[in-house]
């Protein structure tokens, strides 16, 4: 394929849009507050360590099973800064809206915003508002961004990752995207399955109080848990050895994965972790996080290692193999 | 998970990797081909290849629809989406297929062309009805397993008078490619672990030619780990006890003499072409597909003209030897180099059923572990 404009393929959270950021973004807007491509970039003000990041939201249909556009945009924002270590000081939001949107649907978006922003503890500070022309954008799309305090207790990041330590991940994975996919109805498929669209600071803060046992934290988003822990094993330089059967996967989700043909490694989230954990923290940690109740059905799923190349590996009940990451997205429009 | 939950029992998976090495011959290598691509994606996404014993190798067949479509076909569907009054509809694997001069319809779609994804010919004809204004073409590609879901759309279309609709039929034939490769001079198979879904429309006779004519055994198999495994085990058996026969490991879905209902609808709406040519494999006689006589109003290729020229594949590329089992994706000099699956060169890289990519996906790192030990 040559390079000559944009695809869909290089916004769906793979390797294209990898290739994009790295070799079209950052190469023009290169600094070194945006380079390590975290979920928040990290700024020190007045000795103090403030997180920063931005999300578009174009999920169609704008509501589904579990959520809509308004509490996705919150819940989305408020996680890229819970696993960085941040907690959430401020969001603002911007709409762009096609001309003829009901003014009803409108507001029950931005209320479910509202209700998503007080559960998470944070607020709505700013906003920008734009209507373009019927046809020039798919009824809405949200753009927010937030700030957040650093919480001093941890100091993260992918390179205190070591050989040897755990990964726990807080949950069943795959429950956003498939619901999102079985909303668009053009699948004969019925299952009950609803997103997982959760505000993840609390969690996160919980396992913040592990201090330096805690060594990275990331939400499996577009690409799934196969694109988190490809980012880890390139980020850390290790190989990332995981125990397919040990990770959650509700059995309708599963069940629905099984009849597309998608494999739920590559399908997005929006209210899970995924942490890298001292070994000798492991089982505390699995403690804290089970504890709350977004991660009741966590799991000490796998460990990093030392290898040849990094690689993200999958124990079978038969063999090993590779987890890859996605190279376009089956599921287009997600988030 | 009933049904597949028992197929991918980790302990009767082992139990049949033991039954399997008491049963590899001593002494001989023996190359087995999986014909059809979800075995292909099926082995290599559990690791099945790392409980086979040593001296039994699987080779990875033709069939994987998205891969054995030619570069000039590609093109011909990209020419239907260029029009401007074509709405190509397509099922989302062939979108990034690249054609001629490495383009693909997904870019053909970016540059403005009306490319989109269906999950089933059915929901293209219900698009064109829809949107009564486009021209509807469907891209209809695969075997024996997609085609009388083309067939019975065809046969809806003309039923419900659909005027707006047509089908450009890539639909090919596994018999014939079997043949093919049977035929090729260098052919060292000794057996086939046969497709599961294709059987489920055409039974198992249409493979008692490999035994009769060429001695060579057939085990029709489903897709679970187990179901593989087994059919390995069969095999070999077979090639122990001196026999040649066609066997079906996957009595659940699939009968003898197939689907009436699907054979029957097939058999209306096309015709078979004289000769089609595959990616890799060159022309194949009587190996495709075209629409009926009868249903020519429907017939992309008689409403539109396509440019149907044949393009060469990149001489750097081995799709060909990969899918006569000829070669190894790893032995084609661009694997993982010049062909990727974000940078595709050939159609094997291309679908997650093809070898490369499968190989590509789950496999790599057999290799790097072969190459410490």
């Amino acid at each position: 394929m040559s390079d000559a404009v944009v695809t869909l393929a290089d916004g769906a959270g793979g390797k294209a849009s990898r290739r994009l950021v790295e070799g079209l973004f950052v190469e023009e807007l290169r600094n070194p507050l945006l380079e390590p491509l975290e979920d928040a970039a990290v700024v020190a003000a007045n000795g103090a360590r403030i997180a920063l990041t931005t999300d578009s939201y174009v999920v169609r249909p704008l509501r589904f099973p579990g959520g809509d556009i308004g509490e996705l945009a919150v819940n989305g924002t408020v996680n890229d800064l819970a696993v960085s270590g941040a907690a959430p000081l401020a969001l603002t939001a911007g709409f762009v809206i096609e001309e003829g949107f009901p003014r009803d649907e409108l507001r029950a978006l931005v209320a479910s915003m509202a209700a998503a922003a007080r559960a998470a503890g944070v607020a709505v500070a700013a906003g920008d508002t734009k209507v373009v022309e019927r046809g020039a954008a798919d009824g809405l799309y949200v753009t927010t961004a937030g700030i957040g305090l650093l919480d001093l207790r941890a100091v993260l990041g992918v390179d205190r990752v070591r050989a040897g330590d755990r990964l726990l991940l807080s949950g069943g994975i795959a429950e956003h995207g498939i619901a999102v996919m079985l909303a668009r109805g053009n699948l004969a498929l019925e299952v009950d399955v609803e997103s997982d669209t959760a505000p993840l600071n609390g969690l996160a803060a919980e396992l913040c109080s592990l201090g330096p046992e805690l060594r990275w934290m990331r939400d499996p988003t577009r690409g799934g848990l196969a694109t988190t822990l490809n980012e880890l094993a390139a980020g850390a330089g290790l190989t990332v050895a995981f125990d397919e059967e040990a990770v959650p996967v509700r059995e309708q989700v599963r069940a629905a994965c099984e009849v597309l043909g998608i494999d739920p490694l590559t399908v997005a989230n929006e209210g899970k972790l995924v942490a890298v954990v001292s070994a000798a923290a492991a089982d505390e940690a699995l403690a804290v996080v089970r504890a709350h109740p977004l991660g009741r059905d966590a799991a000490l799923i796998g460990r990093l290692r030392e290898d040849t190349e990094p690689l993200v590996l999958a124990q079978t009940p038969f063999g090993t193999r590779i987890v890859d990451m996605l190279v376009g997205d089956p599921l287009p429009r997600i988030c | 998970m009933r049904y597949v939950d028992e197929f991918r029992d980790g302990r009767a998976a082992r139990a049949l990797a033991a039954e399997l090495r008491s049963l590899a011959p001593e002494g001989r290598h023996v190359k087995l081909m999986e014909v059809c691509g979800g075995h292909t994606h099926a082995i290599y996404r559990h690791g099945l290849d790392a409980l086979l014993p040593e001296s039994v190798e699987l080779v990875h067949g033709p069939g994987c629809p998205v891969c054995v479509i030619p570069l000039g076909r590609v093109d011909d569907a990209i020419s239907l989406a260029e029009r401007p009054q074509v709405t190509l509809a397509s099922f989302g694997d062939m979108l990034r297929v690249p054609g001629g001069r490495r383009r693909s319809l997904l870019e053909a779609k970016a540059r403005g062309a009306d490319v989109r994804t269906v999950y089933s010919p059915l929901d293209a004809l219900a698009l064109a009805r829809r949107e009564p204004e486009r021209e509807v073409v469907f891209f209809a590609v695969g075997f024996e397993t997609t085609a009388p879901a083309t067939a019975l759309t065809l046969l809806r279309a003309r039923e419900l008078g659909v005027r707006n609709f047509t089908v450009f039929c890539n639909h090919v034939l596994i018999g014939p490619a079997l043949r093919a490769i049977l035929d090729s001079p260098d052919a060292e198979i000794d057996g086939f672990v046969g497709p599961g879904h294709v059987s489920t429309v055409i039974g198992t006779r249409p493979y008692e030619f490999v035994c009769r004519d060429y001695g060579r055994p057939v085990v029709v198999a489903g897709f679970e780990p187990t179901d593989i495994l087994r059919a390995v085990g069969l095999l070999l058996r077979q090639l122990r006890e001196g026999r040649a026969e066609v066997e079906n490991q996957y009595g659940r879905v699939v009968r003898r003499e197939g689907n009436h209902e699907a054979l029957a609808a097939m058999g209306e709406a096309f015709d078979v072409r004289p000769e089609f040519e595959w990616r890799g494999l060159g022309a194949i006689p009587r190996s495709g597909l075209r629409i009926a006589e009868a249903f020519a109003d429907w017939d992309a290729e008689r409403r539109f003209t396509v440019p149907g020229r044949r393009i060469e594949d990149p001489k750097a590329c081995r799709c060909g030897d990969v899918l006569r089992g000829r070669a190894k994706p790893y032995e084609c000099g661009v694997f993982g180099t010049a062909c990727t699956p974000e940078q595709p060169l050939g159609t094997c890289m291309v679908s997650s059923e093809g070898a490369c990519a499968a190989y590509y996906a789950y496999g790599r790192h057999r290799r790097l572990e072969e190459a410490k030990a």
